[in-house]
C-alpha cells in the first residue's frame, strides 16, 4: 500500500515536470521538477507519511513503476497523426524491454493516447495503433507478449494541459504502466 | 407515457396555401405569430395553459423560422378568443398567424389540451387538435402541439418532442470525469444516466427502442454497452479481444454497427441484437470506423484512413463496393447520414481549424455549417433540417478554459443556437420523434 502510495506521488511529479519542462526557464525554478528532484520530492513524502517506519534505502523499489520512470523511462512520442517509433522511442523501448528482462515477474498495460486534434473515434483507434507499436517492438526485443497489454485512451486523458503545440507533442504518447511490480 | 397521451380530435379545414413558409431557402424572415395563452377556466387550468404557450413559442422561436409576437401587444385575450378570433384585431399587430387553446382537467384527473392555428389574413383555420394526457405531461403535449404548427406552415416534420443524449462532462481537462445525461430538446427534464466513475464517450439513440448505445470504460475495458433507458440496465455488447468502440444502430434498430480494435488495427463490423451474430464488413490495415447506415439500411458510410489521411468512403451494407466520397483539401471525418438520405454531415478538419458540414452522397456540394478551434460531433435532429454538434475552447496552459458546450444548426448555416445544459458537454445524439 505505501509503495503504491509512493508510485502515485513520483507519477504526478513526472506529470508536473512534462507540463512545464518544455519553457518557463525563470519560472520554473521552484516546480520544474529534473529527475534529481523527482526523486527528493519521493524520499521526503516516504519518510513524512511514514515516520514510525524505519527509513527505507534511497530510491526507488527495483521492479517497480518508480523504478522505471526514474531509471528507464516509461514512455515514448509520437508525431502528428503516425504511430512509427522514432529513433528516440526504439532506444526508449530497448532499454523498457531490458528492464522487462531483469524484472521478469513484471507485467505491464500500454496506454496509447493521442492530442486533442483529431476527432474522438478515430483518435481511439489511433491510441490503439500506438500502444500496439510500443507492444509489437517490446515483443519484437524478446519480452512475451502474454506479459503486455495495450488500452487506448484516444484524446481523453492528456497528460499536459494547454492548446499549444508542445502540449500536444507530450500528449501523443504510449505509457508503459505496471500492472504488477516485481516481489510483488 | 405514450399510452398516457391520445389523440382524440382532428379537425382541419383545407386552407389555402398562402401562408407557408419555404425552410430550403437560405435565409428565412421569420414568420411573426401570435401565441396567446391557453384558456383555463380554473386556476390551475389557466397556469397549465400559460406553461404549454410558453414552452410552444420558446420551440417555434427556436426553430429561426418563427418570430412569436410579445403578448403585451395582444388587443383580445382570454375567455373570448375562445369563440372567433377578432381577426382585425391581429392584423393590427401584424400576426400572420395565430395560435389559441384551451385546457380543461377532465372528471377523472386527466388534461385536456386543445388548440387551434388561425391564418389571419385568410381568417381560416389552418389546423385544429385536442389531447387527453395525465397533467405531469403537459411539457410533452407542448412539443407535441408545437411540432404540429411546424408542419402545418412548413410541410417538414417537426423535432421538438424529441430527446437529447449527451456526454456531460466536469472537473480537469486531464481528469474528466464524463457521465450519460438526457434532456429534452429544449433542455427540461435534464438528468444524469451514469455517475461518473467509468469513463463514458459517444452515445447514440436507438430509433425504436428507448436504448442508447455508447462507449464504457468500465472495469478499464473499452467496450460498447446497451444502455436501456427505462430500466437503467446497462448491458456489454459482445466478448472482444480488445476495444469495441463508435457504435450506432441500424434505422431498424436491430442492429449496431462499431469498430472493434485487434492488435492495432480497427475494423467495422455489425452484430444481430437478436442472434449476436457479428459480421465483419471490412477488411485493410487502415483505421475504419466512425460508421453509419444510411436511412434505408443498404450502404454505410464511415471513416478511413486507408488513402493516408482521414476520409469519408461509402460502402454496401455487406462491406461490398467501397468507394472515397470525400474529395475536398483536409480531412473528414465523423460521418453521419441524414435522416432524409440525400446528405452527409461530417467534421473536417483543415489547417489548423475545425468544421462541421454536409455533401452529398456522392461528395459533391461541400457546404460547411460552423467553424472554430474544435467543433466535432454533428447529429441530425430526425426531420434532416438541423444539426447539433459540440464546440470546445482551447484550454489554457494552467488547465482553465476548455469549456465545451453544444449548439444547434440549421441546415442552411443560419440560426446557430447553445442548447443550454447544467455543466459541459459533447458527443450529442438526437432522438428520433418520441413515439
Amino acid at each position: 500500500m505505501r509503495l503504491k502510495l509512493i508510485s502515485m506521488v513520483v507519477a504526478f511529479a513526472f506529470v508536473a515536470a512534462c507540463e512545464t519542462a518544455p519553457e518557463q526557464s525563470a519560472a520554473s525554478s521552484g516546480t520544474g521538477a529534473s529527475t534529481s528532484s523527482t526523486s527528493s520530492t519521493t524520499t521526503s513524502s516516504s519518510t513524512t507519511s511514514s515516520a514510525t517506519v524505519a527509513p527505507q534505502p534511497q530510491g526507488p523499489q527495483a521492479g517497480s513503476q518508480e523504478d522505471l520512470v526514474v531509471n528507464v523511462g516509461d514512455r515514448v512520442f509520437f508525431g502528428f497523426d503516425k504511430y512509427n517509433l522514432t529513433g528516440e522511442a526504439r532506444s526508449v523501448l530497448e532499454k523498457q524491454a531490458a528492464w522487462l528482462k531483469r524484472y521478469p515477474s513484471v507485467t505491464v498495460m500500454i496506454e496509447g493516447h493521442a492530442d486533442e486534434r483529431g476527432t474522438r473515434e478515430y483518435n481511439l483507434g489511433l491510441g490503439d495503433r500506438r500502444a500496439n507499436s510500443v507492444k509489437d517492438y517490446l515483443v519484437a526485443l524478446g519480452i512475451s507478449p502474454g506479459r503486455i497489454k495495450t488500452i487506448s485512451y484516444g484524446k481523453e486523458r492528456p497528460v499536459a494541459l494547454g492548446s499549444n503545440e508542445q502540449a500536444w507533442a507530450q500528449n501523443r504518447r504510449g505509457v508503459t504502466t505496471v500492472t504488477r511490480a516485481a516481489g510483488s | 407515457m405514450a399510452a398516457a397521451l391520445l389523440m382524440v380530435l382532428a379537425v382541419a379545414w383545407p386552407a389555402r396555401a398562402e401562408l407557408k413558409i419555404d425552410i430550403t431557402r437560405g435565409t428565412v424572415e421569420p414568420m411573426p405569430i401570435a401565441i396567446t395563452d391557453f384558456y383555463g377556466e380554473r386556476l390551475e387550468e389557466g397556469q397549465f395553459g400559460i406553461d404549454i404557450a410558453t414552452v410552444v413559442s420558446n420551440d417555434l422561436e427556436r426553430s429561426g423560422l418563427f418570430k412569436p409576437i410579445d403578448s403585451r401587444a395582444f388587443i383580445q385575450t382570454g375567455e373570448s378568443l375562445n369563440s372567433l378570433p377578432r381577426f382585425g384585431d391581429w392584423r393590427v399587430i401584424n400576426a400572420q398567424a395565430l395560435v389559441q387553446g384551451r385546457t380543461q382537467t377532465m372528471p377523472d384527473g386527466r388534461l385536456k389540451v386543445e388548440f387551434r392555428l388561425w391564418d389571419v389574413f385568410a381568417e381560416q383555420q389552418m389546423v385544429g387538435l385536442a389531447y387527453f394526457t395525465v397533467p405531469k405531461n403537459w411539457r410533452r403535449v407542448a412539443h407535441i402541439i408545437a411540432d404540429a404548427i411546424y408542419k402545418r406552415i412548413t410541410g417538414e416534420d417537426g423535432y421538438f418532442d424529441t430527446r437529447i443524449v449527451y456526454i456531460a462532462e466536469s472537473g480537469k481537462q486531464d481528469r474528466r470525469i464524463k457521465r450519460l445525461a438526457i434532456m429534452d430538446q429544449d433542455g427540461e427534464g435534464h438528468r444524469f444516466l451514469t455517475d461518473g466513475s467509468s469513463l463514458v464517450l459517444t452515445p447514440r439513440f436507438s430509433p425504436t427502442q428507448q436504448e442508447i448505445t455508447y462507449l464504457s470504460y468500465h472495469g478499464n475495458l473499452p467496450r460498447v454497452y446497451i444502455f436501456h433507458i427505462d430500466s437503467g440496465r446497462q448491458e456489454v455488447l459482445g466478448e472482444f479481444p480488445g476495444m469495441t468502440y463508435a457504435p450506432r444502430f441500424s434505422p431498424d434498430g436491430k442492429t449496431v454497427i462499431m469498430s472493434a480494435a485487434k492488435d492495432g488495427n480497427s475494423e467495422i463490423y455489425t452484430m444481430d441484437l437478436g442472434t449476436r451474430a457479428l459480421k465483419k464488413l471490412t477488411n485493410h490495415s487502415a483505421i475504419d470506423t466512425s460508421p453509419s447506415f444510411s436511412p434505408n439500411g443498404e450502404r454505410v458510410v464511415f471513416n478511413s484512413d486507408r488513402g493516408g489521411t482521414q476520409q469519408l468512403y461509402i460502402m454496401d451494407a455487406d462491406g461490398n463496393g467501397v468507394t472515397r466520397i470525400s474529395h475536398g483539401q483536409g480531412r473528414y471525418a465523423t460521418p453521419v447520414w441524414s435522416p432524409r438520405g440525400d446528405l452527409i454531415a461530417f467534421t473536417k478538419m483543415y489547417r489548423g481549424q475545425f468544421y462541421i458540414g454536409v455533401m452529398r452522397t456522392d461528395g459533391s456540394g461541400e457546404r460547411l455549417l460552423a467553424e472554430d478551434f474544435l467543433v466535432e460531433a454533428p447529429t441530425w435532429a430526425p426531420n434532416g433540417r438541423v444539426l447539433m454538434f459540440f464546440r470546445k475552447e482551447p484550454t489554457k496552459k494552467d488547465g482553465s478554459g476548455g469549456r465545451s458546450r453544444l449548439f444547434s444548426v440549421d441546415l442552411t448555416g443560419q440560426n446557430e443556437r447553445e442548447v443550454i445544459t447544467p455543466i459541459d458537454a459533447s458527443d450529442p445524439a438526437w432522438s428520433p420523434l418520441i413515439p
